[in-house]
């Protein structure tokens, strides 16, 4: 019983990534409806941001929380400017094709560079050490990990659903030609909601880089699950891609406790049973 | 279907070709083609990968063959960690390409599949990478040299030293594939033979980025050593992740049964002083290895240090090499030359003297490393301290244990 509490834990932390990408993701779909698969490339930009920052500025975690959303961000958006924009109104394929070729030569580059074993990357000194739980010996920083990620989920969902900006937003989606004639300028707003949702993996991406090796394949693997947990919670839902991203966290914690060998499929098997059972996903509505 | 004139006359003109080179393969007879199969892309393409690739171009320049007349070639491709992937490369290769010599192959699983094809063609793969003991166990070719370690060297080394130096009891945390199943298997003998018992284990997917479930695991068993069998980034997300668990704080032992000098690197000494590992080869043993090393890492891109599965691909052709030239020239069948190179005593610069036995093993001695504190290392990749010297017969498996088919008359 000890041992399945741990698990559960164990999911939950593993569930903040997902919840956060998937997050990302969902925003990104349902403000630009753009399938974003260099997400994971993003991601590990992320985490090298973070790692560069320390080696050549002398700038620790604390900054890196801060700066590399930022910097990396303001990369995603001169990649929505030069290439993304252009597909708007087009097939998703277009946009599936393009970012995933932009995640095969960003990912590429950066393994020309720094080869595949990565590097390390150490948990700040304030977050260092475990409490002694009782049924498990949990690390700080993956405590920080769960309640951080929660707090930027919940803080984006608000952002989205219920402020002013969020409705701009939303209404952008709808009709983009009525929310222009009140004076409100589209295609910026497009920028910055994709920089946000490119904010929020480079994100993920500075909270990982202490528990995982900064290496140039780090978001190879998870986009594949984070995809399924957008999927499976309904493509652009906000609050569904958050409660899906820790359930399937917990779900696949408790696979890797009872049949270890199918902890990398559960989530596509899952994925499988809801498109079977409700093809929009939990929380999604028909189009 | 019919065909239009144009891709008749290419048909045509592809056949010509492959007649013309054959011709003049008979003429000259001493063109040799080398494929480095590798992953090159993915958790293992830094301890073999384009690393190996350099280390055939420099055998091919060290082993001044070319001076002699030989014609040699060095192509690469990608076998991403696939059984089915590497085997349609060697086809291709050997089928196609005229590939005379396969080295490398790290991936038991793909190096398994691989060794098979190269029986059946006749032609010859020299393994570096790959771990399993199988390769000259149970599923030994005549076709195929294991030349750099193999998961028996692992067992023996680590498991060995560290149950009789108080370890005695073992959990293992395995990838879930050849490899992994081999190494985990030939542990378990070497611990139990010195005394040890092992009280259970668990199997992680390859490429497993969260380890934490299965460390838990591993915690829960209160087994003194949990050993890793596993390799490259899964082996150092391992590490990294169980000193997070405060699981080496709490008394457990980690045993990194396969670890490079990337790895090492990749973790930094803070995480990996003190792991416990064995290896056939480190840079810094002695002036030629650090003259190869020397060479090696400036003309790799990444600058990383040979690791012992670049070492072995360079060694291997280089005896590879001295087979041929014995032999004057017709190195196409593979069988013969494989005969060639177990007859010669084995003498390179950076495993020493040594041998290849019937089953296709290459025995050479392999170390106990040990992983210095940040205040032992002098600088950058000085990084291992000697512990103990595994004399060469019994760092491989004894050939009458060996349960080869080659050795029963």
């Amino acid at each position: 019983m000890q041992a399945l509490y741990a698990q559960l834990l164990v999911g939950l932390i593993n569930g903040s990534f997902y919840a956060l990408l998937s997050l990302g993701l969902a925003v990104i779909f349902g403000m630009l409806n753009i399938i974003n698969f260099a997400h994971g490339a993003l991601y590990m930009m992320g985490a090298f941001c973070a790692y560069f920052l320390l080696h050549l500025t002398g700038l620790g975690y604390w900054p890196a929380l801060i700066i590399a959303p930022i910097v990396v961000g303001i990369f995603g958006m001169i990649l929505e400017r030069t290439m993304l924009q252009w597909l708007a109104g087009l097939d998703h394929l277009y946009g599936l094709l393009l970012t995933f070729g932009l995640a095969l030569i960003i990912q590429g580059v950066f393994q020309n560079y720094f080869g595949s074993s990565g590097l390390p990357y150490s948990i700040p000194d304030e977050l260092k050490g475990g409490i002694n739980l009782g049924f498990m010996y949990l690390p700080i920083y993956r405590a920080w990990v769960v309640i951080f990620s929660l707090i930027v989920c919940l803080g984006t969902w608000y952002l989205i659903e219920r402020t002013r900006l969020g409705a701009y937003l939303r209404a952008a989606t709808e009709n983009p030609t009525l929310v222009r004639a009140f004076g409100i300028n589209v295609p910026r707003m497009i920028t910055l909601t994709y920089g946000l949702g490119v904010g929020l993996a480079a994100l993920a991406g500075v909270l990982s880089a202490p528990i995982n090796q900064v290496r140039p394949l780090m978001g190879e693997n998870i986009i594949i699950v984070v995809f399924a947990v957008v999927v499976i919670g309904g493509m652009g839902s906000i609050m569904g891609s958050i409660i899906t991203g820790f359930a399937l966290g917990v779900v696949e914690g408790l696979t890797k406790y009872f049949y270890p060998e199918a902890s990398n499929t559960v989530v596509f098997v899952l994925m499988v049973l809801v498109l079977l059972v409700k093809p929009t996903g939990l929380t999604g509505r028909a189009a | 279907m019919k065909m239009k004139p144009k891709s008749i006359a290419s048909l045509l003109l592809g056949t010509t070709l492959t007649f013309a080179v054959a011709g003049a393969a008979m003429a000259d007879d001493k063109v040799v083609k080398i494929g480095a199969l590798s992953d090159q892309s993915g958790l293992y393409a830094d301890l073999g990968g384009p690393g190996s690739t350099l280390a055939a171009q420099m055998a091919v320049e060290d082993s001044g063959l070319k001076a002699k007349g030989w014609t040699i070639e060095v192509i690469s491709g990608d076998h991403l960690n696939k059984p089915d992937v590497g085997v349609t490369v060697a086809r291709q290769w050997l089928d196609v390409e005229k590939v005379d010599v396969i080295v490398d192959v790290p991936n038991s699983g793909v190096a398994l599949a691989v060794s098979n094809l190269v029986k059946e063609k006749n032609s010859i793969l020299l393994d570096s990478g790959a771990g399993t003991s199988d390769l000259t166990n149970a599923q030994c070719t005549p076709n195929t040299i294991h030349w750099t370690y193999d998961t028996y060297t692992l067992a023996h080394g680590t498991g060995s030293a560290l149950t009789k130096s108080g370890g005695d009891s073992w959990f293992f945390l395995t990838a879930d594939y050849a490899f992994g199943a081999a190494l985990e298997r030939d542990t378990t003998a070497a611990v139990q033979a010195a005394g040890g018992k092992v009280l259970g284990g668990v199997k992680a997917p390859i490429s497993t980025s969260d380890f934490s479930s299965f460390l838990l695991q591993a915690q829960a068993s209160k087994a003194k050593i949990i050993g890793l069998a596993n390799a490259g980034a899964d082996t150092t997300n391992a590490i990294k992740q169980a000193a997070e668990f405060g699981i080496t704080g709490g008394g457990q032992k980690l045993a990194a049964l396969l670890l490079f000098i990337t790895d090492v690197n990749s973790l930094g000494l803070n995480t990996a002083q003190g792991l416990n590992f064995t290896e056939t080869f480190y840079w810094d043993m002695n002036d030629a290895s650090r003259a190869f090393a020397k060479r090696f890492q400036e003309r790799m891109k990444n600058h990383n240090m040979p690791t012992m599965v670049h070492a072995g691909v360079y060694a291997s052709l280089l005896h590879y090499f001295k087979a041929l030239e014995a032999l004057g020239g017709n190195p196409h069948d593979g069988a013969k030359v494989v005969a060639k190179m177990k007859d010669m005593p084995t003498d390179d610069p950076l495993f020493g003297k040594g041998s290849i036995e019937p089953n296709g093993r290459t025995v050479h001695p392999a170390y106990l490393f040990e992983v210095k504190k940040p205040s032992e290392s002098k600088g950058p990749w000085d990084y291992y301290k000697l512990v103990a010297t595994i004399p060469a017969d019994e760092a491989f498996t004894p050939l009458d244990k060996s349960t080869c088919a080659l050795l029963k008359k």
